[in-house]
């Protein structure tokens, strides 16, 4: 089982959060896989009144999250998501945290069993910054939300935005939002299919379905 | 100066005169006492009252002095105004299990049909039993739903049965360092248990209450075998490691040399003073029968099918007893029948008495739980 904490970023980076809410309707019943310490969580309940669930790897994050009053069971995305039951849920988060499973795509098929709608955000590998970093320096990437070294990270799986939506072809997985942020935490106006947004997208959030 | 059990004023009510508590071996019991102890004050709506339920060798005295030992209540860490289970907030209501020698009616009571001790014709009673008693309780008590049920080890057991078997007056469950059917190694713990009271001659077939000469023998190797499960090695070494009891010399004897040995007599001793032997052949045969899931034609997520109850689950790292894993296999069936529930292992080297020491982590899990419960439930004070 993979004890390893999960890739946290730094808390200003977290743009993520309000363009996932954004996608929630209100009321509706949220699972976060790999919560963290629940704010997350925390903001859905707050702003769009969910009734929320979650799943961490690390005692740490969910000592916090359930002493905070938060439902958040201790385990692993990789292998605790068979555990529950199809459609329990009317949105699967994955936040920041593909990057860190073992087996992705298995991630991706358990969040929409799970959930009705599963909402992905991760960063772009491709984004300018780590191409800089790889192409000029010859070194693994180091930015501001990936902030660890290639010898300490828990990431294993990174991939760029053009993977990502070529494995979701792959799957048969329909892309119904999506939403591309860039290095200075701003909302991009292009497709994210476009090569623009595959260079300077910094995150990704994509809500999926399964048609 | 110690008193025999016998010698105690306990808070106790007589229930099941009126209709006998059927009982899962096939019999029931009439006319039985249920002792119990209350901490804090029950609301005007009622909707404030905690149920604690005891471990094997617990009683009703959670907070308070235990009146043999004279020492304090075995979760006072816990229980008092402005602890964890604050009772400022909280009313809090512990009682003694059916099977008990607290008060509560067991194999050490009269028999009302023989005038004798029930000794062994007492009926063998389950943890079902126990969970029955206790509605029987809360119904003396004119408490609709507990607020919780919170209980560790056998406590948990009690926890689990409550909300599966009440979940309508079970508002919230919090089963700490349990699992949802006793294991084979933790029965085969209990058997050795057992067997050192029958073989003590002063079990006498388990009619020694007339006598002078109790097995106590028996029941002080069957405490000390089970005292051993409830550490880890990590806290046994920490505690004792090789050390020499009052000697710088090993005697080449069979003298309690090592410190261990010393605390693992001592404890020995102690327990036969406050405990019944057959009370504690009963209560570990309630723990052996324990299977939540066979209750349920093998499904343990149907044991709590559509449950409203929400659950906090903790285990401890340490805990060889009723290990982490036991304890997830409650959590994912509960999961699967879509229940509310948070889960949380403790890191700890203390191993399964964890849950009876003063464990910060798990303090902050279980408070943080209540609160949050108590926001839903509308509980303001």
């Amino acid at each position: 089982m993979n004890q390893q904490p999960k890739f946290t970023p730094k808390k200003d980076v977290r743009v993520d959060w309000q363009l996932i809410a954004d996608m929630i309707e209100p009321k509706s019943r949220v699972l976060d896989v790999g919560c963290d310490d629940g704010q997350l969580l925390a903001h859905l309940m707050d702003t769009k009144d969910v009734d929320g669930r979650g799943i961490e790897l690390s005692q740490h994050g969910v000592n916090i999250c359930v002493a905070n009053g938060l439902s958040v069971v201790q385990g692993n995305a990789d292998t605790d998501l068979i555990y529950y039951p199809d459609g329990g849920f009317d949105y699967a988060i994955l936040s920041q945290t593909l990057q860190a499973t073992y087996q992705p795509h298995v991630v991706l098929e358990q969040l929409l069993r799970v959930g009705r709608r599963a909402i992905v955000s991760f960063p772009n590998f491709a984004n300018w910054r780590c191409r800089y970093y790889l192409a000029l320096k010859g070194r693994m990437p180091m930015t501001s939300a990936l902030d660890v070294p290639w010898y300490e990270t828990p990431n294993i799986h990174f991939c760029t935005l053009r993977d990502f939506t070529a494995l979701c072809d792959q799957m048969g997985l329909t892309i119904e939002k999506s939403v591309i942020v860039n290095s200075a935490g701003k909302v991009m106006t292009q497709s994210h299919t476009g090569p623009i947004a595959n260079l300077l997208g910094a995150e990704c959030i994509f809500m999926l379905s399964r048609s | 100066m110690s008193q025999s059990p016998e010698h105690i004023e306990i808070q106790s009510v007589l229930l099941g005169n009126d209709t006998p508590l059927p009982l899962d071996c096939g019999t029931s019991i009439s006319d039985f006492n249920m002792a119990y102890c209350t901490y804090g004050t029950l609301n005007a709506e009622k909707s404030n009252a905690i149920l604690i339920c005891h471990a094997l060798t617990g009683d009703q005295f959670a907070a308070s002095r235990q009146p043999v030992t004279g020492k304090n209540g075995w979760w006072e860490a816990m229980i008092g105004a402005g602890k964890v289970l604050d009772t400022d907030k909280y009313f809090i209501v512990c009682s003694n299990v059916l099977g008990g020698c607290m008060g509560t009616t067991g194999p050490k009571d009269i028999d009302p049909k023989t005038g004798e001790p029930y000794g062994l014709n007492f009926p063998i009673i389950t943890i079902g039993d126990m969970v029955r008693a206790q509605a029987r309780l809360q119904d003396y008590l004119e408490i609709d739903s507990w607020f919780s049920v919170i209980g560790g080890s056998m406590g948990g057991m009690q926890a689990l049965q409550w909300a599966s078997a009440y979940p309508e007056r079970c508002f919230s469950a919090i089963p700490i360092a349990c699992a949802p059917r006793h294991s084979a190694q933790n029965i085969a713990f209990h058997e050795v248990g057992r067997q050192a009271v029958m073989a003590d001659p002063n079990w006498q077939g388990g009619d020694y209450y007339a006598s002078e000469n109790k097995p106590t023998s028996g029941l002080a190797v069957a405490r000390m075998a089970a005292h051993v499960t409830y550490l880890s090695e990590a806290a046994l070494h920490r505690k004792f490691g090789r050390n020499l009891q009052d000697r710088d010399n090993l005697t080449y004897g069979f003298d309690a040399d090592f410190q261990v040995e010393s605390y693992l007599r001592y404890q020995g001793i102690n327990f036969v003073d406050r405990f019944d032997a057959n009370s504690y052949l009963y209560i570990t045969r309630a723990m052996d029968y324990f299977d939540l899931a066979q209750d349920h034609g093998g499904s343990l997520s149907k044991a709590f099918d559509n449950t409203k109850t929400r659950f906090c689950s903790v285990s401890f790292s340490s805990d060889w007893l009723f290990p982490t894993a036991e304890n997830r296999d409650i959590v994912h069936a509960l999961i699967a029948a879509a229940a509310n529930v948070s889960f949380v292992e403790v890191e700890t080297d203390k191993g399964h008495d964890a849950f009876l020491l003063e464990t910060p982590e798990l303090f902050k899990t279980v408070q943080g739980f209540l609160q949050s419960t108590a926001k839903s439930r509308g509980l303001t004070t």
